[in-house]
């Protein structure tokens, strides 16, 4: 790949645009994968989305082309008057749209990439209100918004919430052998944390541990 | 954990790289996305199909129109979700470390009393004009639910729900997609397809083109609504946590 | 048309801003700091010539979401730990 070094050429000055564009899609990305605070990494996804939108938007541009907005000489509601001097053309006052021949085309950019990026815009904003409010509730429920806090607190709770003082002597045996089953696997997705902890207690003490966790966040909360 | 993180970024960063070798130069006027048919057919006849200069608004309110509409039931959406997620907020857990009690202050509250009206008129010229000019439904949307964050910061969050409340926001926002999908529905009901709003000429007295151009604009007024309506809805429960009082 | 100087200028300005908005200790100063980088992604669109996207970037991205965004961090800490 580095037999010649025109890479290294060819991307750094001929195409240096793409190469800062995904330099910033990189930096979106590094920033939610690593960062600690939640507020951090909803910026860090902003920046991922904007840039992706500044990618797109970068390949519509045409060169020496204008806006997508029609000029005047072909707007719609305008008059064209056509004139005898160009040659070959009658001379006439055209009210009405025209439909745009292939030389006039490549004056306008292109618009198709702007329509989808307006609603990724706004779609990308709908998604960092409610991404904000989840922040609001979860700083409510555990008073940070560090994650290795949070994942402190949330393994505490589960912790407390398994050394309830409900034994299982109250649940009958057919009862407890399907619900050590829907235990495993429901304790598997929502706490894993809790699994590691709660290593070496039965899985009869597991089912308590499945109820609990769900009213200890909501006394939380 | 940072630095381990680094390792896949850069392996992405790398392989992006190297699929970039093989973009066109930018600006390109030959390249596959600027020669495209779709685009080519986009800018030769919405003068002829639609009558609307603007090409982007064309091809949003009217080719592309449906995307449109899920869009603005995506706001729709998102914004029930933050009044679902923040109305069952329990009391908060103490007093927050910066407490601003602060008047409003004179020069802030009559500058902002000249000013809204004129953000308002703007915001309704923006939505109108967005056949000619940049503009349309969602800029329009988005500068007037501006005005009233505005003035619920120049003031109190209590003097703008005064005059736009959490009831009416919600009903406006609705209305909004209503409206949408009514011009929708109505095209339906005059023999053509759901969107098709040339079929609108049996209604109104015009031409097909300036039907469409009509219902264009009304289209753009129901996602106005919807976006306003939720752009201020979102400011107010999130500064609040969803209890309306207090605030910014 | 090539990559020219402004866009290269206005990208790098860019990238500055980006990593200035993550490695701010204080979250107040991220928001703002996001806001300047929606600002210069919003120049570079109506550079390019996509108008409409630039005026949608410019009310949501530096308007509405820098406010909403001031608005949460006020309900919550203010200091980051990275």
């Amino acid at each position: 790949m580095f037999e010649d070094g025109a890479i290294v050429n060819e991307l750094l000055v001929e195409r240096l645009n793409y190469f800062i564009y995904v330099v910033l899609l990189l930096i979106g990305l590094h920033a939610m994968i690593s960062k600690r605070n939640l507020i951090k990494k909803l910026i860090g996804m902003s920046i991922f989305q904007t840039a992706i939108i500044l990618f797109y938007v970068s390949i519509a541009v045409k060169e020496e082309a204008t806006i997508p907005i029609y000029k005047a000489e072909h707007d719609p509601h305008g008059e064209v008057h056509h004139h005898p001097e160009k040659g070959g053309e009658e001379a006439e006052a055209h009210h009405g749209p025209v439909a745009l021949k292939d030389e006039e085309i490549k004056q306008y950019a292109n618009p198709l990439p702007h329509v989808l990026m307006l609603t990724a815009i706004v779609v990308g904003v709908a998604t960092l209100g409610l991404a904000l409010a989840l922040t609001q509730r979860i700083y409510q429920g555990y008073g940070t918004i560090e994650e290795d806090e949070l994942l402190t607190k949330i393994e505490r709770a589960d912790d407390r919430a398994s050394q309830s003082p409900l034994k299982s002597n109250q649940s009958p045996s057919p009862k407890k052998a399907k619900g050590s089953a829907t235990a495993k696997k429901a304790t598997a997705s929502p706490s894993r944390k809790s699994g590691s902890a709660s290593q070496g207690k039965s899985a009869a003490k597991r089912k308590p541990a499945k109820r609990k966790p769900g009213s200890g966040g909501g006394k939380k909360a | 954990m940072k630095l381990l993180s680094l390792v896949p970024v850069v392996a992405v960063g790398g392989l992006l790289l190297f699929a970039a070798q093989d973009f066109p130069e930018w600006g390109d006027p030959a390249s596959p996305a600027s020669t495209s048919p779709v685009s080519s057919h986009f800018i030769q006849s919405t003068g002829v199909d639609t009558e609307v200069p603007n090409m982007v608004t064309a091809v949003l309110a009217d080719y592309r129109g449906f995307d449109t509409m899920f869009e603005t039931v995506v706001v729709f959406i998102a914004g029930m979700a933050v009044l679902a997620i923040l109305k069952s907020s329990g009391r908060r857990k103490g007093k927050r470390e910066h407490e601003v009690e602060a008047e409003p202050d004179l020069i802030v509250t009559n500058t902002v009393r000249l000013i809204v009206p004129v953000i308002q008129i703007f915001a309704f010229y923006v939505l109108a004009h967005g056949h000619v000019s940049p503009g349309g439904g969602f800029q329009g949307g988005v500068v007037m639910g501006a005005s009233f964050i505005l003035v619920a910061l120049a003031w109190d969050l209590e003097v703008a729900l005064a005059r736009f409340s959490a009831e009416k926001c919600i009903l406006v926002a609705a209305l909004g997609i209503v409206l949408y999908g009514g011009i929708g529905f109505l095209s339906m009901l005059l023999g053509g397809e759901f969107l098709d709003y040339a079929e609108l000429e049996k209604v109104l007295p015009v031409s097909r083109e300036m039907a469409r151009y009509h219902a264009m604009l009304g289209v753009e007024i129901g996602v106005g609504f919807t976006v306003t309506a939720i752009i201020f809805a979102l400011y107010a429960n999130l500064s609040t946590e969803g209890r309306l009082k207090g605030g910014l | 048309m090539g990559v020219d100087l402004f866009n290269t200028f206005i990208l790098l300005l860019l990238v500055a801003a980006a990593l200035t908005a993550l490695r701010a200790r204080d979250l107040i100063t991220a928001s703002v700091v996001f806001g300047v980088y929606s600002f210069l992604m919003c120049l570079l669109w109506a550079e390019m010539g996509a108008v409409d996207v630039a005026f949608t970037e410019a009310t949501v991205g530096a308007g509405v979401s820098t406010v909403v965004m001031v608005a949460t961090i006020f309900n919550l800490k203010r200091k980051s730990s990275d």
